[in-house]
């Protein structure tokens, strides 16, 4: 643990601070510029100084484009507040651009009369005939609805660490750290979390380690002394509940929380997968924690994945896959497996744009009726959707407790935006985490089975309990040797079976198996009022949006409530009698129509869609305008 | 129970599961059934630990007929499937089951990869040169020009030699063997068992109903001394019914010998299973009916570490060096603050 309470530090000149009470900026570059890093730290220090936050990092798929095209742009965008927030915001109110590309893919995001930072020393001929430009746009009147400060950064990064006698390639890795300090100033930041994150990370090379604290503490002092700029903002504090807090990202939380359901399951954690964007940094993250118990296994392709996870379920560990779209397509045969042998497992599919390889690094939520019915046959399994990044480990741990405790898989449909979006997390006491119940069947069942030719008894792998649900028989376990596989069972013995009835009969005993988990879930909560004209009914990591959307709405006094389904199969069990509660539902989702096709299909409500595909969040503005739009129906 | 299991040694027939054999009357897999009850019997093992996981075939329905744990799972995916039961549970005995189809078409990329991380599986290939369960089109191991009805001018596509490809991959045991040679199969499956990693074992096996007797010069016993070569470690390579013929090596290629007029048995190849380079192995596995005679025994068998070994290893070494984890230190692996 760091820092309590950051001070923001003093300033000497005479440059007028206005208190804000919330900002959005994103610094934006070539993929080689250090973008994610500089982002990465300005949300760190935020939230060290205790605002609210929420960001979006947006990268190209491609790992270093052509430096200098639109094609290798990347860009970190953070939301920072006084105030609660949900969204990494609609707008920028200050856009750093290290280049004229990273300008021109950004620049219509950035709000009228917007902060404008260029480096003014990558708009030479050549860098804006990269990004098409024609005629340089710091010199014609293009950039005047704007607030424009062009900076030589690179002429005075230089200069800041010139005395360290480092290449000038050397020199100009920095550079980010040189923006991320005017930045700093701008926005009244503590220089201290990310000097002493440099201190660690450098530890082992003095030069560069000198060289990025030099670059931060010139481009701070840039602002602080040269009156370049003439105002400077605060955003205070929020008011956040007590208590000891980190960053999380999706992917980390989704990571941290599959090990803590193992731990409250006492099952330890088998995670076998393949690497594939969005999902590879939970695969990085658990290859960490050997030391938690954890076995990673970074398999041949989706399948043996799928397959390594089903095979340790089998033996009585807690089988884990994780992918993307692309993944869960090879995956679905062996996910019927998985059906059709009841072993627990978890799924994991962090969406990003289909179909096909589509768009990697950019977000979806187009996977819902994979999920649901992208398999042969009727092949139920338990579909969750975490809401934001923390809910990434709430909702893994829902998804073990649940694969564990009905023998199923559980599919938890996370996306690009949450696995890579941040916000601060309250560090939760271990002390306080539910237990996980696991029951394996014991070497002596007593009644169940048959008696075989050798005068033993036969163990039935599908005898079930009230809810359906069958035992766990673990090889290495004396007197249970049973044979699972997919042809259909018998019911109770687990027999292979072609009879007619007993096929209709566990078909339906399947789908009533995962209809029972409605039971052991929480209701839907509504948020507003419990009837009225609309209600906004979201799923997955579309939350904050609606939630700011629907609060906005709220306080201009419209009849408008929000429910959030984070169960898709089975969805809570008053989920159609909320609906019925208002003359509208809208669905806002990032995909054509999905949940609204099961929605229809299901509690046959006529609900209205919003449906955004270009690989992005929704905009606050977006839902409102939608809001309005269908109160006037 | 654990007592009636544990403590006296197995007999073939309490290995034996109380399904009904539905293979078809004739079928080399009945052969192969049954020697694997005799060979793990006399193994010591308590029977819950032995895990049957198999893929899609005639030859994949081998788990329903046996009385330990059993696990039918789909087509091709077996070495994934068992690579994790040995994840979670490295104390168990799993052996894989698997056809030509099976292993080296759908699932040829799951058999490499497990062979080549030498997880401590068992994976037995019984190769009849054809797709049994799908009734009778030619497979990744039909000879070229075998006619069947999907390939009614005969096969064009070069087979795959499995010993070769498990040599490729850097196997540390294989091993070859035939159905009805039922003494050689008993003695090699239990090598394939006593092997730590990766043993891989095709077995020739006769499909009686679409390609009987595609294994016939090794099987007939009034040639098959002339066709087949046991490999025996240390020992020259010489075969024939009257031991008279031998392979040497002509440059770097195989040739057969007459003994006798100036070649003795110390010009011929000898076998070395236990050579650090597969290179002779290879080249044994390349040596096919009728220019030469078939190698059945063991190719290869050497150590090398197992994947769970040096897995379970790391994880002892970390948890040494930085201790167990906790929960608390997990939540708070990034940095934290306090908001008051
Ligand atoms: C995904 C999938 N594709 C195809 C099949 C059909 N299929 C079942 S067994 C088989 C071939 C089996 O051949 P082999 O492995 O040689 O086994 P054998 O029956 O000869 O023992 C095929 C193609 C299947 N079950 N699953
Ligand atoms: S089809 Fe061939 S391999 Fe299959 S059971 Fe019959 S004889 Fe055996
Ligand atoms: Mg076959």
């Amino acid at each position: 643990m760091t820092v309590a309470n950051l001070s923001t530090p003093r300033s000497h000149s005479p440059i007028p601070v206005e208190e804000v009470t919330e900002a959005t900026i994103r610094l934006a570059g070539d993929s080689g510029d250090g973008m994610q890093l500089a982002g990465t730290q300005f949300m760190q220090t935020s939230a060290m100084l205790g605002n609210d936050i929420s960001t979006l990092p947006d990268f190209p798929a491609e790992i270093r484009a052509p430096a200098g095209t639109l094609a290798g742009v990347s860009g970190f965008q953070i939301h920072f507040s006084s105030t609660e927030i949900h969204t990494p915001g609609d707008q920028l109110n200050t856009l750093v651009a290290m280049n004229p590309a990273a300008l021109k893919s950004n620049l219509k995001d950035l709000e009228p009369g917007g902060i404008l930072i260029v480096n003014a020393d990558a708009f030479a001929a050549g860098d804006l005939h990269k990004a098409g430009y024609s005629v340089n746009p710091l010199q014609d009147d293009s950039l005047k609805g704007y607030r424009l400060f062009a900076v030589s950064i690179t002429k005075l990064n230089r200069e800041a660490v010139s005395e360290l006698k480092l290449s000038t390639r050397e020199a100009d890795r920095c550079k980010n750290f040189f923006a991320l300090g005017l930045v700093y100033w701008l926005y009244e930041r503590s220089l201290e979390p990310t000097l002493k994150w440099i201190q660690s990370k450098f530890a082992k090379n003095p030069s560069v380690r000198e060289a990025n604290a030099r670059a931060l503490k010139a481009g701070y002092n840039y602002g602080d002394t040269t009156e370049a700029m003439p105002v400077h903002y605060r955003v205070s504090k929020a008011a956040i509940a007590p208590g000891r807090y980190r960053k999380i990202t999706g992917n980390e939380a989704l990571a941290i929380g599959l090990v803590a359901a193992s731990k409250q399951a006492n099952l330890p954690l088998v995670y076998s997968t393949y690497p594939i964007t969005p999902a590879s940094d939970i695969l990085h993250q658990l290859a960490e924690l050997k030391r938690y118990g954890v076995r990673t296994l970074q398999a041949e392709d989706e399948i043996a994945a799928i397959g390594a996870a089903i095979g340790a379920s089998f033996a009585g560990a807690l089988g884990v896959t994780g992918t993307s779209g692309p993944g869960i397509c090879l995956k679905s045969e062996a996910i019927g497996l998985a059906v059709m042998t009841e072993l627990p497992l978890v799924i994991v599919d962090v969406q990003r744009g289909g179909p096909s390889t589509g768009l990697p690094t950019k977000t979806e939520q187009a996977d819902l009726l994979q999920a649901m019915f992208g398999r042969n046959g009727e092949c139920p399994a338990c579909i969750l959707a975490p809401c934001s990044p923390s809910d990434c480990f709430h909702i893994a741990f829902e998804a073990v407790r649940l694969a564990v405790g009905f023998m199923t898989p559980v599919f938890v449909l996370s996306d690009g935006y949450l696995a890579n979006g941040a916000e601060p997390w309250p560090i939760p006491d271990p002390a306080k985490l539910p237990q996980i119940p696991v029951r394996f069947a014991q070497a002596h069942v007593g009644g169940n089975g048959t008696s075989n030719g050798n005068g033993e008894t036969v163990f039935h792998p599908y005898e079930r309990d009230a809810r359906l649900v069958r035992p766990w028989a673990v090889p290495g376990t004396p007197g249970l040797e049973h044979r699972i596989g997919g042809l259909e069972k018998e019911d109770v013995t687990g027999n292979v079976s072609y009879d007619p009835a007993n096929h209709e009969h566990m078909i339906r005993t399947r789908a009533q198996k995962i209809a029972n988990i409605a039971n052991d879930i929480p209701e839907l909560s509504v948020v507003g009022p419990a009837e009225g004209d609309v209600l906004v009914l979201g799923w997955g990591g579309t939350y904050g949006s609606i939630v700011t959307a629907c609060q906005r709405a709220q306080r201009k006094g419209l009849k408008v409530a929000h429910a959030h389904l984070r169960y898709l199969n089975p969805m809570p069990r008053n989920t159609g009698e909320v609906l019925k509660r208002y003359r509208k539902v809208l669905i806002p989702e990032l995909n054509g129509g999905q949940l609204r096709m099961l929605i229809r299909a299901t509690h046959l409500i006529d609900a209205i869609g919003l449906n955004k595909i270009q690989g992005k969040p929704f905009l606050v503005g977006e839902i409102e305008a939608k809001i309005a739009e269908v109160l006037k129906y | 129970m654990s007592t009636l299991t544990a403590l006296h040694t197995l007999s073939p027939k309490e290995l034996a599961s109380d399904q009904e054999i539905r293979w078809c009357p004739g079928c080399g897999d009945y052969s192969i059934l049954a020697q694997m009850k005799k060979a793990l019997a006399g193994l010591d093992i308590p029977r819950e630990k032995f895990v049957f996981i198999s893929g899609i075939g005639c030859s994949s329905r081998f788990p329903y007929y046996m009385n330990t744990y059993g696990f039918h799972t789909i087509h091709g995916r077996a070495p994934a499937i068992a690579t994790g039961v040995k994840l979670a549970r490295p104390d168990l005995s799993v052996w894989v089951i698997t056809g030509d189809g099976d292993g080296l078409s759908i699932g040829g990329n799951h058999l490499i990869h497990a062979i080549r991380r030498n997880m401590d599986l068992k994976i037995i290939l019984f190769n009849n040169e054809i797709y049994g369960l799908t009734k009778g089109q030619y497979s990744p191991t039909s000879r070229i020009g075998t006619r069947t009805k999907s390939s009614p001018l005969g096969s064009i596509d070069t087979p795959l030699r499995p010993i070769s490809l498990a040599l490729g991959a850097d196997a540390t045991f294989v091993a070859r063997t035939i159905d009805i040679d039922i003494h050689h199969l008993t003695e090699t499956l239990k090598r394939a068992a006593a092997h730590k990693g990766t043993a891989f074992v095709e077995v020739y096996q006769n499909c009686k109903i679409f390609n009987d007797g595609v294994f016939e010069y090794a099987t007939d016993k009034s040639v098959k001394a002339d066709h087949v070569l046991p490999l025996q470690h240390g020992r020259p390579l010489v075969f024939g019914k009257d031991q008279n013929k031998g392979i040497r090596l002509h440059g770097l290629n195989p040739e057969v010998v007459d003994l006798g007029n100036g070649i003795a048995k110390d010009d011929l190849l000898v076998h070395d299973e236990k050579a650090d380079e597969p290179s002779l192995a290879y080249l044994l596995s390349r040596m096919v009916h009728p220019e030469f005679p078939e190698c059945i025994g063991v190719f290869r068998a050497v150590e090398r570490p197992t994947y769970e070994h040096v897995l379970n290893h790391q994880m002892e070494e970390t948890i040494a060096s930085r201790g167990a984890g906790k929960l608390e230190d997990l939540f708070a692996s990034d940095e934290t603050w306090i908001v008051e």
